[in-house]
C-alpha cells in the first residue's frame, strides 16, 4: 500500500531532475539551556548514480545533514527550521510519516559510523536483514525473503551459513558488511554512508571501502559519502562539499577540489594536515584553533578565527558565494572576482 | 541450553547447603538450650541436662549440622517446635504456602503495574504519561507497606465494603494484602523499566531500525523492549525478597497466617527449629526464583546464552 502511495507521489526517477537536492537546510538541536546551530543553510545536489562526498571535521554538521534527509533527528531536541530536501523533486520534509517510513530503507538507506552498536544485539543477522526486506516487500513469501538475505550476505562477502549468528559473533568489519547488506537489500536509489570506515582498522577500511565502491557501481546507487578523510573522497567521490561549522564553505567536482587553483583557506588547511610522504616533515601541520561554539556562532565568516588570511571584513560580514563554473567558494578572498562577474 | 539449565539446577545444591550452614551456625552461637525452652522454668537441673543429652544438643557442631541436613533432606524432618511441641514441617508448610501465594501475587501485581507504566512513560518522555507516574512512583517507593495497608483497609473495607478485612480462604482475601506489599516494588519496577527503556531507546541500533523504515510501534516493542528487559527481569526477581519482608507486615495487618508472622512471633520465644526451618524454606524459594531469572536472561540475551553453550 505504501509502495503505491510512493509511486503516486512520484518519488521515482524523473529525467532532468537531480536525485537529491538540498536547498538552504537549517537544522538545530534545541534544549531548555541552549540552541546548537548544527546545520546553517546548506545546499547541495546529488545526481543519479553519482557520489557526493561531504568532508569536514568532527562537529561540522555532516551527520545532522544525513539524519535530516531521513528525518531521523532526535525527536526531543532536533528541529529542521527551514529549507527543502527534494528527492526526485518531492520535498521529503512535507511527507506524511507513513510514506516517509517507506522512503527510509526503501529509497534512501543509511550506513552508520559505528558497526559495533548499529546492530541489535538480541536478534540474528538474518532477522535484521530480513526485517528490512519484509517491510519494503510485503508480498514476499518467507522463502523469497530468506533467498534475498542469502543473496545479500553473499554480495557483501559473508557466508550465508552464518546468517543465524548474532552480531556479537562477528568482527567489526563483518558487522559493517552486515549493516551494508541491510542498507542495500531493498536496492535504494540513494545510500547515505556516514563515516562507514571510521570505526574500522586500516586494513579492513580498505576492504570495506572497495566493497562499497564495487556495490555502488554494480547497483548504480547514488551515494552521499560522509567522511573526514580526503583520501576516501579522492577514491570514491564525483562531487565534493567541504563542510565547516554547519556550512558548506567550498563545493565542486572532485577535480575542482583536488586540482583546482582557488581554494577556501579551510580546504587548504585540510590538505595541509594530511601527512605527506614526499616532504620529510616530522610533524603534521594541523589547523590551529578549534571550531566555533555552535551555540554561539560568529557573525561574520565562521572560519575567520582560525584563518591565516583573515581580514577586517571577515569578522563582521558573512561572505557571499563565488561561483566559478562547477566550483563554489564561500570566502571574502574572492570578493573581487565576485564583483567582476 | 538444556545443559546450561541442568548446570544451574545442580548449582542450587551447594547454594542451599551453604545457606543452611550459615543459618544453622548463627542460631547455634546464640545462647539458650532447648531443654530450658521446652521444659520451661523450674525444671530440675539434672532433668535439663539429661534432656539436652537426649536431643544431642551437646554434640559437636558439625555433627549436629550433618544430622540436621540429613533429617531435612531424607524425611523433611525439621525437628520439633520448642513452643508447640509439634512437628515443625507440619506446622510451617501450610503457612509457607500462604506466604508464597501472597508474595507471588505481589510480584505479579508489581510487575503488572510497574513495567507497562515504565514503558509508556519512557516512550512518552516529558509528557503527562511520564510526569504523573514518575511523581507517584517517587512517593510510593518511600511509602511503608503498613501505611498503604491501612489506606487500603479504609477504602475497601470501611468505605466501599467490598473486600474482607482479614483472614484467608478466598482469593478476595489476598487482594488487599498483595496490593499493599506490591506497591513499593511496583514503584521500583516502574523506575527500572523507565530508565532501562530510555537507555535502550538512545542506542544506535534503534536508529538503525528507524532508518530501515520500521514503524515506531515495532521499534519500541521489538528493538527497544527486548534489550531493556534484562535489568527489569533482575529487578522483578529481587523484588520477591522485599515482598517476603513486606509480607510480614501485611500478614500482621490483615491477619493472614503466613510464615513471616510465624517467624517473627517465635523469635520472641527463641523457637530455634521454627526459625531455622522458616528461613531455610524462604531462602530456597528465593534461590529458585534467581535461577529462573538466570534462565530468562539466557533466553533474552544471546550473548549470555553463548557463554554457556558450546556453539561458537
Amino acid at each position: 500500500m505504501k509502495t503505491e502511495e510512493l509511486k503516486s507521489l512520484n518519488l521515482q526517477d524523473t529525467p532532468g531532475v537531480p536525485l537529491l537536492e538540498i536547498k538552504n537546510l537549517r537544522a538545530i538541536y534545541k534544549t531548555d539551556l541552549e540552541t546548537v546551530e548544527a546545520v546553517n543553510g546548506i545546499s547541495l545536489q546529488i545526481n543519479k548514480g553519482k557520489t557526493f562526498g561531504l568532508v569536514g571535521e568532527t562537529g561540522a554538521g555532516k551527520t545532522t545533514t544525513a539524519l535530516s534527509i531521513l528525518r531521523l533527528l532526535p525527536s526531543t531536541t532536533g528541529r529542521i527550521l527551514e529549507g527543502e530536501i527534494l528527492f526526485n523533486g518531492t520535498n521529503l520534509l512535507e511527507l506524511d510519516e507513513g510514506v516517509m517510513r517507506a522512503v527510509r530503507g526503501g529509497l534512501i538507506s543509511m550506513v552508520f559510523q559505528d558497526p559495533m552498536s548499529a546492530l541489535n544485539p538480541v536478534y540474528t543477522v538474518d532477522e535484521q536483514i530480513g526485517e528490512a526486506i519484509r517491510l519494503h516487500n510485503p508480498d514476499y513469501t518467507k522463502e523469497q525473503v530468506e533467498d534475498r538475505v542469502d543473496e545479500m550476505l553473499q554480495l557483501v562477502g559473508i557466508l550465508p551459513s552464518r546468517k543465524h549468528d548474532y552480531p556479537h559473533q562477528f568482527s567489526g568489519g563483518m558487522k559493517q558488511r552486515v549493516v551494508i547488506a541491510m542498507a542495500l537489500c531493498c536496492e535504494p536509489h540513494l545510500l547515505i554512508a556516514d563515516e562507514p570506515t571510521t570505526a574500522l582498522d586500516v586494513t579492513i577500511q580498505a576492504q570495506v571501502l572497495a566493497m562499497i565502491r564495487e556495490l555502488r557501481d554494480r547497483l548504480g546507487t547514488a551515494m552521499l559519502m560522509i567522511t573526514h578523510d580526503l583520501g576516501i573522497v579522492a577514491q570514491t567521490c564525483d562531487d565534493v562539499g567541504v563542510m565547516y561549522a554547519g556550512e558548506i564553505v567550498e563545493a565542486g567536482t572532485a577535480e575542482d577540489i583536488f586540482l583546482g587553483k582557488e581554494h577556501h583557506p579551510y580546504t587548504v588547511g585540510l590538505f595541509d594536515s594530511i601527512p605527506n610522504l614526499t616532504s620529510r616533515a616530522t610533524r603534521l601541520k594541523p589547523i590551529p584553533g578549534l571550531m566555533p561554539d555552535p551555540t554561539n556562532l560568529p557573525k561574520g565568516c565562521v572560519f575567520a578565527e582560525r584563518c591565516s588570511h583573515c581580514m577586517e571584513i571577515c569578522k563582521t560580514e558573512h561572505p557571499k558565494i563565488y561561483v566559478n563554473g562547477t566550483h563554489k567558494l564561500c570566502c571574502h578572498l574572492f570578493d573581487d572576482k565576485l564583483k567582476q562577474n | 541450553m538444556y545443559k546450561y539449565i541442568l548446570k544451574r539446577i545442580l548449582f542450587l545444591i551447594p547454594t542451599i547447603l551453604g545457606v543452611t550452614l550459615i543459618i544453622y551456625a548463627v542460631m547455634n552461637i546464640t545462647p539458650g538450650d532447648p531443654a530450658a525452652q521446652i521444659l520451661g522454668p523450674g525444671t530440675p537441673e539434672a532433668d535439663r541436662i539429661a534432656y539436652n543429652e537426649k536431643l544431642g544438643y551437646n554434640d559437636p557442631f558439625l555433627q549436629k549440622y550433618v544430622r540436621y541436613v540429613k533429617n531435612m533432606v531424607v524425611n523433611q524432618d525439621f525437628g520439633i517446635s520448642y513452643v508447640t511441641k509439634q512437628d515443625v514441617f507440619a506446622e510451617i508448610w501450610p503457612r509457607y504456602v500462604i506466604t508464597l501465594e501472597l508474595s507471588f501475587l505481589g510480584v505479579f501485581l508489581a510487575a503488572l503495574i510497574g513495567i507497562p507504566l515504565g514503558i509508556k512513560s519512557a516512550v512518552n518522555q516529558y509528557t503527562l504519561w511520564d510526569t504523573i507516574p514518575s511523581l507517584l512512583a517517587f512517593f510510593m517507593a518511600a511509602f511503608p507497606a503498613f501505611v498503604l495497608g491501612l489506606i487500603l483497609l479504609y477504602i475497601f473495607c470501611l468505605w466501599l465494603n467490598i473486600l474482607p478485612s482479614s483472614g484467608v480462604g478466598t482469593f478476595a482475601h489476598f487482594i488487599m494484602p498483595a496490593l499493599a506489599i506490591s506497591i513499593p516494588p511496583a514503584a521500583q519496577n516502574f523506575r527500572f523499566t523507565k530508565s532501562s527503556m530510555l537507555e535502550s531507546i538512545r542506542q544506535d541500533y534503534v536508529r538503525t531500525a528507524r532508518a530501515k523504515g520500521v514503524p515506531e510501534k515495532e521499534v519500541i516493542w521489538k528493538h527497544v523492549l527486548k534489550n531493556a528487559l534484562l535489568p527489569v527481569v533482575t529487578q522483578v526477581g529481587l523484588s520477591l525478597g522485599s515482598l517476603i519482608c513486606g509480607a510480614v507486615v501485611a500478614e500482621k495487618l490483615f491477619s493472614v497466617p503466613g510464615i513471616g508472622s510465624l517467624i517473627v512471633e517465635r523469635i520472641t520465644y527463641k523457637d530455634e527449629p521454627i526459625i531455622i526451618a522458616g528461613t531455610i524454606l524462604i531462602s530456597i524459594c528465593f534461590t529458585l526464583v534467581m535461577l529462573l531469572v538466570d534462565i530468562i536472561y539466557a533466553f533474552i540475551d544471546p550473548r549470555i546464552r553463548a557463554k554457556y553453550t558450546n556453539k561458537r
